[in-house]
């Protein structure tokens, strides 16, 4: 490990150096401590603004330098291997304060891989579990008849897969506009945006399946909760980018990434999942004739 | 030209050779003669490969004859026979049923498609052709356990013969999980075969449920 006692001098000697990696396929599983390492004292620069957004676009045109009609192109969007989705997903589960999730774990390796498949997940585990949910909801009464509800597995699919990716775009293409009007911003590629997006998906999917149980009080808290930890990934990735705008427009955008998410979340518990029974005591109220007839 | 009129065979160098190409010994099948063979023997060629087939998928070991002679002939017939039995659920009056014939047509084709296309995408070494085979022939053992569900449902439908179901289809669910795995895991590059199992598994589980909720009229 020659390369790092060279790296930690250099840096040493020039603590404000921020240092570029350029992934190599072949020694990735020797230097993934290495590079974790030096991240860890690049992220105090990053944060401060003083990015290398530029130099990210630059190694990111160094990489994707074939033509968007062969293979070979898309090919550049899977290059990850599993450990590096599993820390992805790790970081989009626990976020550590004041780490922001791109820097720390896309570093200009930004995957399709990820979003595609927690968005196929999060569709499935959404329908199936509404499904489940509801058959045990309605399980003892005579009436009810189960249905598999096929239908909405197609719906939660269009819902899911067009905050994924018509969201990021809108988020992108206003921070690409307000980039313009005001300079020195931490700027990010599509493709960045669309993976933060799709990584903090991956905390409604243990959710959704926690909302077969048919607790009202229950559902709420697991909202809030997931609601908390993916929300403030997004809002830990995005506040560097407006922080230096007009302050009015800062917040709404931020809080416009928030609401989302909260819509996201609440509307698929309301549409897929029936509201559970009261489990309150059943009233008793006296019958003209006399008896007592308890209604639920 | 001139250099050319020089070139002269040392006589001690003895020139031999087969001036005859060799025909076909390499093909098992030597393609200019079967036009004229009846049709029973294409047709039971044809069948014979599918049948094969059908047998490595039930006791899978590593063998490469799936993915050499790759066919689609079993996944269609598979995959038309598995939205067939779908059919007839609640399905037909209400909104709210089971699949329709189209959209398990389409769930299977479209989601072995992308299956291969992420396969690929990660740098798997197999063909496009060759891994929507094995995904299709994979899928026989959730043909078998629909048609096992069919008759548990004929009997009964309540909670023993849901049991009965449930066991059957999550056996099924692992054979099939299991089998396309050992075929496809070696194409793949080392450090990402999870990456790529576990789209397989999600494959194979969502037509688990669609075969478990299945609810006859």
């Amino acid at each position: 490990f020659a390369e790092f006692d060279d790296a930690a001098n250099l840096l040493a000697a020039n603590p404000n150096a921020t240092t570029i990696s350029i992934d190599e396929p072949a020694e990735i599983p020797k230097n993934k401590h290495g590079r974790l390492q030096q991240s860890g004292r690049e992220e105090d620069d990053e944060l401060l603004g003083t990015d290398d957004s530029d130099k990210t676009e630059l190694l990111a045109g160094q990489k994707k330098s074939a033509p968007f009609w062969t293979f070979e192109y898309y090919q550049t969007f899977f290059d990850v291997d599993t450990y590096q989705v599993l820390d992805r997903i790790k970081g989009s589960v626990f976020p550590v304060p004041g780490k922001n999730f791109v820097r720390l774990y896309i570093r200009s390796n930004p995957d399709l891989y990820g979003p595609f498949w927690i968005c196929a997940t999060l569709v499935f585990a959404i329908a199936v579990s509404g499904n489940l949910s509801n058959f045990f909801i309605h399980l003892g009464k005579p009436t009810y008849h189960y249905v598999p509800e096929f239908r909405k597995v197609s719906i939660a699919a269009t819902t899911i897969y067009a905050y994924a990716w018509l969201v990021p775009l809108a988020l992108w293409g206003f921070l690409m506009w307000r980039n313009s009007k005001v300079m020195n911003i931490v700027s990010y590629s599509f493709l960045e945006i669309v993976c933060v997006y799709g990584y903090s998906l991956f905390i409604y999917i243990p959710t959704a399946i926690l909302w077969i149980i048919p607790q009202k009080v229950v559902r709420w808290v697991l909202v809030m909760f997931s609601l908390c930890l993916s929300g403030s990934v997004l809002v830990m990735t995005f506040w560097p980018a407006v922080r230096d705008d007009n302050r009015r427009i800062a917040l709404a955008t931020v809080g416009t990434i928030v609401l989302l998410h909260a819509l996201l979340a609440v509307g698929c518990l309301a549409y897929f999942f029936d509201v559970p029974e009261p489990d309150f005591p059943a009233p008793i109220i006296p019958a003209h004739n006399g008896t007592t007839v308890i209604t639920k | 030209f001139a250099g050319l009129s020089d070139v002269s065979i040392s006589e001690d160098i003895p020139v031999e050779g087969e001036i005859t190409v060799p025909v076909g010994s390499h093909s098992p099948d030597e393609d200019y003669s079967t036009l004229d063979e009846p049709v029973r023997d294409t047709i039971m060629r044809d069948l014979k490969a599918v049948g094969k087939k059908f047998v490595h998928v039930m006791y899978p070991k590593k063998s490469s004859a799936l993915l050499r002679d790759w066919d689609l002939w079993g996944p269609l017939v598979l995959c038309v026979s598995l939205a067939l039995m779908l059919q007839g659920g609640s399905a037909d009056s209400k909104e709210d049923g089971g699949p329709q014939f189209a959209e398990v047509f389409v769930i299977i084709w479209f989601g072995a498609v992308v299956i291969t296309l992420n396969s690929k995408l990660l740098g798997g070494t197999i063909s496009f052709f060759q891994s929507l085979c094995v995904l299709g022939y994979c899928v026989m053992p959730l043909t078998v356990a629909m048609l096992v569900c069919r008759l548990v449902l004929l009997a009964g439908s309540g909670t023993v013969s849901f049991i009965v179901r449930l066991i059957v289809v999550i056996a099924m669910f692992g054979w099939s999980t299991l089998a396309s795995t050992a075929f496809l895991a070696d194409s793949q590059p080392p450090n990402r075969k999870a990456l790529v199992v576990y789209p397989i598994f999600l494959f194979y589980f969502v037509i688990s449920w669609m075969i478990l909720t299945f609810t006859p009229q």
